[in-house]
């Protein structure tokens, strides 16, 4: 018996510098490790740069990334986490769970000035009106036009309590129309089509042609001109400003892998991990490219101003401003 | 000799107690550990507000469900009814294509539609898609030949001295309808319309997205943005109760209303029927075939001809195939061995007759985000191994199949029961010998359809593998989500015509087998 024990307590000792290579685990949102998306080159990228495995872990969206962090708490086996946005990023820091990133915060090109030492921002765009410009000559140039103009000219709308998206116009209608926010929401309401549970479903729908207009990002007619080599879908731009979406990444503050996982936020920031943005995630960079966006790009709507609540606003007001959006919409 | 009698007296009860006990257990441990971690979160924290917009919901999924289930059945019954009535050329393709809807992502379908009845629609301005028009459209679409199904089989089962006798007797067709082919149906009608209330009650995306606003809206989407969005487990726990509270005492309501008769004895040939020669009752049947096939065949053109435009198998498609098949059968082989025993034991059993359709229907009361909270809560607390996410789908996909099989096979098993019982009592024959000489024999096409079923239902889901899934890991209606979700729409078009003949090919084989083995 003792014999046995020993023996295996040889093999365990063996067995251990086998796995002495790192791993880093990052819990990021379904569609970043895709076939389609930016994940594998970004890991094989970062693991030319270290002694180091990348593991990725995705739950779903990066709603449901942070509803795992939650449920796991302090045994939670992610070293970084990557892909919740600003709506998030306040209850995510209240977990308690994560430290500081000691990166640069200059690194971070975002149209707001980054000053957030916990989480680290490495892609964003603003949402916009995304039409067909074979079935509109004139689109709305502003959200009030949007909110009053011929109800006939559908938009598919996602619903604010299931889809990212749905939040984003949920905050901008809010942050252009304040308190009058409800009662806009009444004007718009013969316009839209029908509220889409997720960003894909109402993308469907937009291209099935079922309605000329939906909601989704500045970035979208990028999509379309370099893959499908066509300008047929394009963004509004709306006078009031757009509101904005920024992706973050944090790292875990107990993680064993804590020296890794700054490491990898500052890799974030440089062209081995952003140069697979553009073209893969399809959101704008947050940080240095290697080389300029595609030309494409350089076409896209860019706002001349930018909306966004602070993370704390929206963690307050999240639930109230919800069910103002339900009172006026579902009475 | 006393010995052996006494044992064949008793085991054949014996054994199919405890393995009866043990797949009752299985589902009650699976339900609990996702239902009562939400649950005991929620004694810790204060419960839920009761707001207008709660009865509002609860009001709405409490409409759209009973509508759907009562428009399912009332076109599911002439339908079935003129399917087993008639002979004709396809009618074995058309019966196979009943098991496609249920296979397919509600958001497939919901494309397939708008296809269809859209603005742009290839019958646009027909109807108004968006509201409860297009919501009982595409749960019709669902739930129509899920009903058609089970009641075919239901018809199926009647012996063909049953028709040969009302024959002699002279009957017409209204009296071969109200003393053979209605209390048949009885029997499997209150479970049909449950089981297709509670899939219902379950809906999500077509209700959001052809709901047209939040105007339209279930309970489940409630439980949902409590869950998540709020990450609020008390109120999803409360919301949860309300949801299984409503949908519990509906379906023993609509138990009790089940006579749960026993069928007669027969040859179990297949039945020659003497019965609906005349003009009129070739005239209903073809309008009511005709019906039901304008309601299926459409959309389903509207699902698989876009895909035609887009067919390319990429690299991902085989993987994504493979594993849908391997999760589909390991999930239905699990539900067909959990519904086995508890069948027997419910065909012998007033008490178990009636206790068991209510376990099997638990897990489709319990909403999926809830129970998966809850596994997961459980297995990070008490599991020192990580359980593959393979596993956890396997197994919610199991427990959503449970009623489907069950209703596919318990009836049988009821008349198999009444059947031998006293033959193979008088022959010695008890337990497992049982088992492998009679009832696999008599109970192979109703055990392979209540397989078939919990398959199909497996290889049409997007909640489970959506819950526990990983990016190495990817089923068919995952696949078009991702595509989807990566502005590749085009391509999941194409993805969702591969896994509809990916099914069809299926459902096919399946039939064909069993067809096989009769004649052998």
């Amino acid at each position: 018996m003792k014999k046995i024990l020993t023996a295996l307590f040889a093999l365990f000792a063996l067995a251990v510098p086998a796995t002495a290579r790192e791993t880093l685990t990052i819990y990021t949102y379904d569609s970043f490790v895709s076939d389609w998306g930016p994940g594998a080159k970004i890991k094989e990228a970062f693991e030319k740069t270290c002694d180091c495995t990348i593991k990725w872990v995705a739950p779903g969206d990066g709603v449901a990334v942070l509803n795992r962090l939650k449920l796991e708490g302090k045994n939670t086996k992610a070293d970084v986490v990557l892909g919740l946005d600003t709506n998030l990023t306040a209850e995510a820091a209240s977990t308690g769970l994560f430290g500081k990133h000691g990166v640069d915060l200059s690194l971070a090109r975002t149209p707001v000035a980054w000053t957030d030492e916990i989480f680290m921002p490495f892609d964003f765009a603003h949402f916009a009106v995304v039409y067909d410009s074979q079935a509109i000559k004139q689109p709305p140039t502003s959200l009030d036009e949007l909110v009053n103009g011929d109800p006939t000219q559908k938009i598919v709308l996602e619903d604010p309590r299931s889809s990212t998206p749905g939040l984003g116009f949920l905050l901008w209608m809010k942050s252009v129309y304040g308190d009058k926010a409800g009662e806009a929401w009444k004007k718009l309401r013969p316009r839209i089509l029908t509220t889409a549970p997720g960003w894909s479903d109402a993308y469907a729908l937009f291209t099935k042609g079922e309605a000329p207009m939906v909601l989704s990002y500045t970035t979208s007619p990028a999509y379309h001109m370099i893959a499908e080599k066509t300008d047929r879908y394009k963004a509004a731009s709306f006078s009031e400003g757009h509101y904005l979406q920024i992706e973050v990444a944090g790292l875990i503050d107990a993680s064993p892998n804590r020296a890794l996982a700054q490491k990898f936020l500052q890799f974030m920031m440089g062209p081995g991990f952003q140069d697979q943005i553009p073209t893969n995630n399809w959101m704008l960079p947050a940080g240095a490219t290697s080389a300029p966006l595609p030309p494409a790009f350089d076409t896209l709507v860019k706002p001349t101003k930018t909306l966004l609540f602070t993370p704390e606003d929206v963690a307050q007001n999240r639930r109230a401003w919800i069910d103002e959006w339900l009172n006026a919409m579902a009475n | 000799m006393a010995e052996c009698d006494g044992e064949l007296n008793l085991s054949p009860f014996a054994i199919s107690r405890a393995s009866a006990l043990l797949a009752l257990g299985v589902v009650l441990a699976a339900v609990t550990a996702g239902f009562g971690p939400v649950l005991a979160m929620a004694l810790y924290q204060s419960p839920a507000r009761a707001d207008p917009y709660l009865f509002q919901v609860v009001r709405f999924t409490l409409l759209q469900a009973s509508l759907s289930a009562a428009l399912s059945v009332a076109f599911a019954i002439p339908f079935a009814r003129g399917l087993a009535r008639r002979r004709f050329a396809g009618k074995d393709v058309l019966v196979n294509l009943l098991g496609l809807p249920l296979s397919l992502p509600a958001i497939v379908v919901v494309l397939g539609i708008v296809q269809i009845y859209g603005r742009q629609g290839w019958f646009g301005g027909v109807i108004e898609v968006y509201g409860l028009t297009g919501i009982l459209l595409a749960h019709v679409f669902f739930n129509l030949p899920l009903a058609a199904r089970i009641l075919l089989g239901q018809l199926a089962a009647i012996p063909s001295e049953s028709f040969r006798l009302g024959a002699q007797l002279g009957f017409r067709d209204r009296d071969v309808w109200t003393r053979i082919e209605w209390p048949q149906l009885a029997r499997a009608l209150p479970g049909v319309a449950i089981l297709i209330f509670l899939l219902c009650t379950a809906s999500f995306t077509v209700v959001l997205t052809l709901g047209g606003g939040p105007r339209a809206t279930t309970l489940e989407v409630a439980i949902y943005q409590a869950l998540r969005f709020d990450f609020d487990p008390p109120r999803a726990a409360s919301l949860a109760l309300i949801q299984l509270a409503i949908c519990g005492s509906l379906v023993l309501l609509s138990y009790g209303f089940s006579p749960g008769a026993v069928g007669m004895p027969s040859l179990g040939r297949f039945a020659s029927r003497y019965d609906g020669t005349s003009i009129a009752a070739r005239m209903a049947d073809g309008f009511a075939i005709a019906m039901a096939l304008l309601l299926l065949l459409p959309p389903l053109l509207g699902i698989t001809l876009p895909g035609l435009a887009n067919l390319s198998i990429g690299s991902d498609l085989l993987p994504a195939a493979g594993t849908s098949l391997a999760i589909g059968l390991a999930s239905a082989l699990l539900a067909v061995l959990i519904v086995w025993p508890l069948a027997q034991l419910a065909a012998r059993s007033h008490w178990w007759r009636r206790l068991t359709p209510l376990a099997m229907l638990l897990g489709l009361m319990v909403p999926p985000a809830v129970l998966a909270t809850g596994w997961f809560i459980v297995l990070a607390r008490f599991s020192t191994v990580s359980v593959p996410a393979a596993v956890l789908v396997v197994g919610m996909n199991a427990l959503m199949a449970l009623p489907f099989s069950y209703t596919a096979l318990a009836p049988a098993v009821a008349v198999a029961a009444q059947r031998y019982d006293r033959l193979c009592s008088s022959l010695g024959l008890a337990g497992y010998r049982r088992m492998i000489v009679v009832d696999l024999a008599v109970l192979r096409q109703p055990l392979g359809l209540a397989f078939l079923m919990a398959a199909i239902v497996s290889l049409g889901d997007l909640t489970a593998i959506m819950l526990f899934g990983s990016q190495d890991f990817a089923t068919l209606p995952s696949l078009i989500y991702r595509q989807m979700g990566t502005y590749r729409m085009a391509s999941a078009s194409g993805t969702a015509l591969i896994l509809t003949l990916f099914t069809f090919v299926l459902i096919s084989l399946a039939n064909r087998w069993s067809v096989a083995d009769d004649k052998a």
